[in-house]
């Protein structure tokens, strides 16, 4: 029987909640705010709010200064591309470890984890030069594979852990039915794993968003996504800090609202098999 | 097909053609995020107009990722830049290894006598020029005339140690939260470092003698440690380990500094229109102790090309257009003689209407007083006046910075963190191979 709760003790839950939300996502407001400001009363001290100059010059600063749409649109299609290039390659991955493990597969899966451990920059020459000798600098094909190449293991995690929930009997009674492997996975297993899947799909995209590292070593001017983009307005002599957090506002703005919308689905795939 | 059908067709492909060729060639150029250069890219339509056959792309970034950038792809041949932004600490090791293009060949009307010595000095490596100034700085004392007149103080144009302590304890009041001096305390190469390696040339104290035999465990040292440890914990800001450029820019402009010794180009910013003293601000030179040295530093934004670029004409016709008198000519037209981009060339300095620029002169004398060739009291093997030009500093400097930081935090003494400097230099420089 489910434990009654007192009134008292829902508003407390409530406000430590919201509490809690405010604190994580201060940052994000604070910046957001200062995008509004003048320079002058964005470095303000104490720092300003009711009293603040408010304006929109910074947007049209940042709008004029420098071509917004096409950092965005390599955003779109490096995320979306390397993501779903990652999902084509993980699925089948995944399926093999959840349903015909083998020996060693728990070892594999904690092997494809650790490459993430790595630091970035201990490859980036390497990297660099093999880009290089294959013509992938500052190319969106480039970026493509070298962020599908570092979500990979997280993707083919997550998959794996929504496939160890699935029955096998399903995938048998498929198979008893005559389907091959591959109508198998795409007309059983997919279906079944969409929401997993849709959740690892989402996280993904917002990983390879907010990829800030590789996208800036990799390109130049072409596939420059928006962490190059955010990158041009740090000075480290003037105070632009007001210009930054516009520029910043304008890059996370289509991943925030993105997050916003399909929060559920996030929230599901984050916390999916950890309650038993 | 009749006649007036071929010829339409006949100049429609000799004008695409001719299209083709006029913008054929396209060159990148890589440049950090300052005033100066984000002034350059709105004025790009003399450029274009003057060479439509070439078209200029930008890729703007932060120092520190610039330089990352930039170094891996000049490293590995990368030719992804045909003009670079870099520093003069940068220009002496590339221009060595043979990673520049040599600039010498620029047209005459470029006119290479007219820079000015010190910063031509710094970027030339065995008579080769190997970038062009663009923008060049120096240090020197920002200070708040109201306050010195209120302590009954005048401070020099060219201040010692001494006058700066003197001024630091009157201007001091913790009540008003005004801290009689501001200086860099961040750890870093090109932040504390900077300013602590200008401050003790003119305490005498070098990174290494002759035989690259690290000099922290000397007397010149810890004499200049001491005193900037004392300075700031007296007269400081609180947590002023964690402030650079851009903090003591925020309490200076809001009034909270009686001094700030730093970079010339903060002259413009601290007389500008986010500044509540705009109107109350002294220039001096940056200090000395009686030596022969001020405790001033040099550096200069330069465009160099990468001897991987496959555009090297295109590239250098844009190095002449952007470090040319009449770009700066086509700036004071354009955004007035303040923001010409300063510390570069002689001419600008005798040009009548540049002299009425307020910090015109202290900066043209406190440039001229940094030599990098002969940075400090003693003799040294390396060049520059706040860094040694060697790959290695960029670790050594930072590490350093960060055993100082911790000192200034109250984290260690002064004779510890030298302590500490001295044995990490000398295990560093004997790994490079420099000392046994």
């Amino acid at each position: 029987m489910a434990r009654a709760t007192s009134p008292r003790r829902k508003t407390l839950t409530t406000i430590a909640a919201w509490s809690v939300a405010l604190i994580i996502f201060f940052p994000v407001l604070w910046m957001i705010l200062t995008s509004f400001k003048t320079e002058a009363s964005a470095v303000a001290s104490p720092p300003e709010l009711l009293g603040a100059d408010w304006t929109l010059e910074n947007y049209a600063d940042v709008w004029s200064r420098s071509d917004y749409p096409r950092f965005f649109w390599n955003s779109v299609v490096i995320s979306l591309g390397s993501t779903l290039l990652g999902l084509a390659i993980a699925i089948p991955a995944a399926w093999a470890m959840a349903f015909v493990p083998g020996r060693r597969t728990k070892d594999l899966l904690m092997w494809m984890l650790s490459t993430k451990m790595m630091p970035a920059v201990a490859v980036m020459i390497p990297l660099y030069l093999l880009f290089l000798q294959l013509g992938l600098i500052d190319t969106r094909i480039g970026l493509v594979l070298a962020l599908m190449l570092m979500n990979l293991p997280i993707i083919v995690w997550m998959l794996y852990t929504y496939f160890k929930e699935i029955p096998g009997e399903i995938l048998e009674a498929a198979r008893m039915d005559g389907a091959g492997l591959i109508k198998e996975i795409l007309y059983v297993l997919t279906p079944i794993a969409l929401p997993g899947i849709a959740s690892t799909l989402l996280l993904n995209v917002i990983l390879a968003w907010n990829e800030a590292f590789w996208t800036i070593v990799l390109t130049t001017t072409k596939a420059a996504p928006l962490s190059a983009f955010i990158a041009s307005f740090s000075a480290p002599q003037g105070l632009f800090y007001a210009k930054l957090s516009a520029a910043s506002t304008m890059a996370i703005a289509p991943i925030l609202i993105l997050g916003w919308f399909s929060q559920k689905q996030l929230v599901r795939g984050l916390t999916f098999g950890a309650v038993k | 097909m009749n006649i007036s059908l071929r010829a339409l067709l006949g100049a429609t492909v000799s004008f695409t053609l001719a299209g083709a060729a006029l913008a054929e060639t396209t060159i990148t150029v890589a440049t950090v995020n300052n005033g100066d250069m984000i002034r350059m890219q709105g004025l790009m339509d003399d450029f274009n107009a003057k060479h439509p056959d070439i078209t200029v792309e930008w890729v703007t970034l932060e120092e520190n990722v610039l330089r990352q950038n930039v170094t891996t792809d000049i490293a590995t041949g990368g030719g992804q830049y045909d003009v670079l932004t870099i520093g003069t600490y940068e220009v002496p090791i590339w221009g060595k290894q043979g990673w520049l293009t040599s600039l010498n060949d620029l047209p005459a009307e470029w006119d290479a006598d007219d820079l000015l010595p010190a910063i031509r000095g710094g970027l030339t490596v065995d008579g080769n020029l190997y970038a062009a100034p663009f923008y060049g700085e120096s240090s020197m004392v920002m200070y708040r005339k109201d306050l010195m007149e209120a302590a009954g103080l005048t401070m020099p144009d060219a201040p010692t140690w001494a006058d700066i302590e003197k001024a630091a304890a009157a201007m001091t009041n913790r009540d008003a939260e005004i801290n009689g001096i501001c200086l860099r305390g961040k750890a870093g190469w090109g932040e504390n470092m900077a300013f602590l390696t200008a401050m003790s040339n003119s305490f005498g104290a070098r990174w290494f003698d002759e035989t690259w035999t690290p000099q922290f465990d000397k007397p010149e040292w810890k004499a200049t440690l001491d005193f900037y440890l004392n300075l700031m914990n007296q007269y400081g800001p609180p947590g002023a380990s964690n402030n650079g450029f851009n903090e003591n820019l925020t309490l200076f402009n809001q009034g909270k500094c009686g001094m700030w010794i730093d970079a010339t180009v903060a002259a413009s910013f601290v007389t500008g229109k986010d500044s509540t003293v705009a109107d109350k601000v002294g220039f001096a030179l940056a200090p000395d102790n009686g030596l022969g040295k001020r405790g001033n530093w040099l550096w200069a934004w330069s465009l160099a090309i990468p001897s991987s670029s496959d555009a090297q004409d295109a590239a250098k016709t844009f190095v002449n257009w952007a470090t040319s008198k009449d770009y700066l000519a086509l700036v004071a037209e354009k955004e007035g003689w303040a923001n010409v981009p300063p510390g570069t060339r002689t001419s600008l300095y005798e040009n009548p209407e540049y002299q009425k620029v307020p910090f015109a002169k202290m900066t043209l004398d406190s440039i001229n007083s940094a030599d990098p060739n002969a940075p400090t009291v003693q003799p040294v093997p390396y060049v520059g006046v706040q860094f040694v030009a060697i790959p290695e500093f960029q670790g050594l400097g930072t590490s350093v910075g960060e055993i100082f930081s911790a000192a200034l935090a109250g984290q260690k003494t002064a004779d510890e963190a030298l302590a500490e400097a001295q044995t990490l230099v000398a295990d560093e420089m004997k790994a490079a191979g420099y000392i046994q």
